[in-house]
């Protein structure tokens, strides 16, 4: 295979962590928004952690996008 | 088939030397990079100022800026406790210098001629930011705690036994805290960027092909744009609020151990 083909089908591969990065994001807000429905006064205490929750998943999905684009343009 | 407009996405990223300067054989030229922190410092200094009006009853702009301190003042205290009230200078200026920078490069200035740059994008600039977070808590640490301060690898109740394996995983996640404080801003504004100007290549390829393919794939794209802009205004302050909320975490480590 060509390389500039197999670097290209590598980024591709890289972005599908993208999308498992978008469940990870999805299960953060979601399971927040069910405890909190169940719970509204303990919710605003909470956000902090939500957003941490949020940042240690959504850097995942950041990493796979910086993989796909050290393979299109640096390697 | 009309020809193919080069939308380059990557483009918006290059840094143009706007005054050449070179001291010792050092390339210093003032850059659009270092032009727009001076305006962002500039926008943040008169935005601040505004505000500090000591008035017993607030006017809007008064209201504006304290409300953003008494945010993130509400921030240190949550997360630090009482000994967080000294942190809030920095992490003030922090948080305002990312929130603005990362709004000033979204806005749409290109119709006037002039190119917002987002030099958040850069990891130069989110880098060196982390990094003096981190050494902010580094110092504290120390000066602190002293060599107490490698307790850190060590949470409570872990068993003996288990000392060797979890201190290095601790010293590991420690030690990779600054890298991903800086990447996590730089891609997120980069990645959205980047989003914004392939869609925008859609609609420019798409309108030039032909009415029929403008409508089909012009104009969708043109609305999924105007979303992602207002989804991108929502990544700048969630990114600043980020940054700001994981730096005020790392020094709660250093200031209380834990």
């Amino acid at each position: 295979m060509d390389v500039e083909a197999a670097k290209l089908i590598g980024a591709g591969l890289a972005a599908i962590g993208a999308g498992m990065a978008a469940i990870g994001v999805g299960n953060v807000f979601g399971s927040f928004l069910e405890s909190a429905l169940r719970n509204p006064g303990a919710a605003d205490g909470q956000q902090g952690r939500l957003f941490i929750g949020f940042a240690a998943a959504e850097l995942l999905g950041l990493l796979a996008f910086v993989v796909s684009m050290i393979l299109i343009f640096v390697a | 088939m009309a020809a193919e407009a080069k939308v380059d996405p990557m483009y918006q990223f290059t840094i143009k030397p706007i005054a050449e300067l070179n001291i010792a054989g050092y390339d210093v030229s003032f850059t659009n990079s270092a032009m727009w922190m001076l305006i962002t410092t500039v926008v943040l200094t008169l935005f601040v100022a505004g505000g500090l009006k000591r008035q017993m009853v607030p006017g809007r702009w008064q209201m504006m800026v304290e409300t953003f301190t008494g945010f993130i003042d509400d921030m240190l205290e949550a997360n630090i406790g009482k000994a967080g009230r000294k942190y809030v200078p920095y992490v003030f200026s922090l948080f305002m210098f990312i929130l603005f920078a990362n709004i000033l490069g979204l806005l749409p200035l290109g119709i006037v001629g002039v190119h917002p740059f987002t030099f958040t994008s850069h990891f130069t600039v989110t880098g060196i930011l982390a990094v003096l977070s981190f050494s902010i808590v580094l110092i504290v640490g120390f000066w602190r705690h002293g060599l107490h301060f490698f307790s850190l690898f060590v949470p409570h109740g872990t068993p003996l036994p288990m000392i060797p394996v979890i201190a290095p995983i601790e010293f590991i996640s420690f030690m990779v805290r600054p890298f991903s404080l800086g990447l996590r801003l730089f891609v997120a504004m980069m990645a959205g960027h980047v989003l914004l100007e392939v869609l925008s290549s859609f609609v420019i390829d798409g309108t030039n092909a032909g009415a029929g393919f403008g409508l089909l794939v012009g104009l969708p794209s043109f609305l999924l744009m105007i979303g992602i802009c207002a989804l991108e205004l929502l990544v700048a302050g969630i990114q600043a609020y980020v940054f700001a909320l994981l730096t005020s975490l790392y020094i709660n480590d250093a200031e209380n151990l834990h």
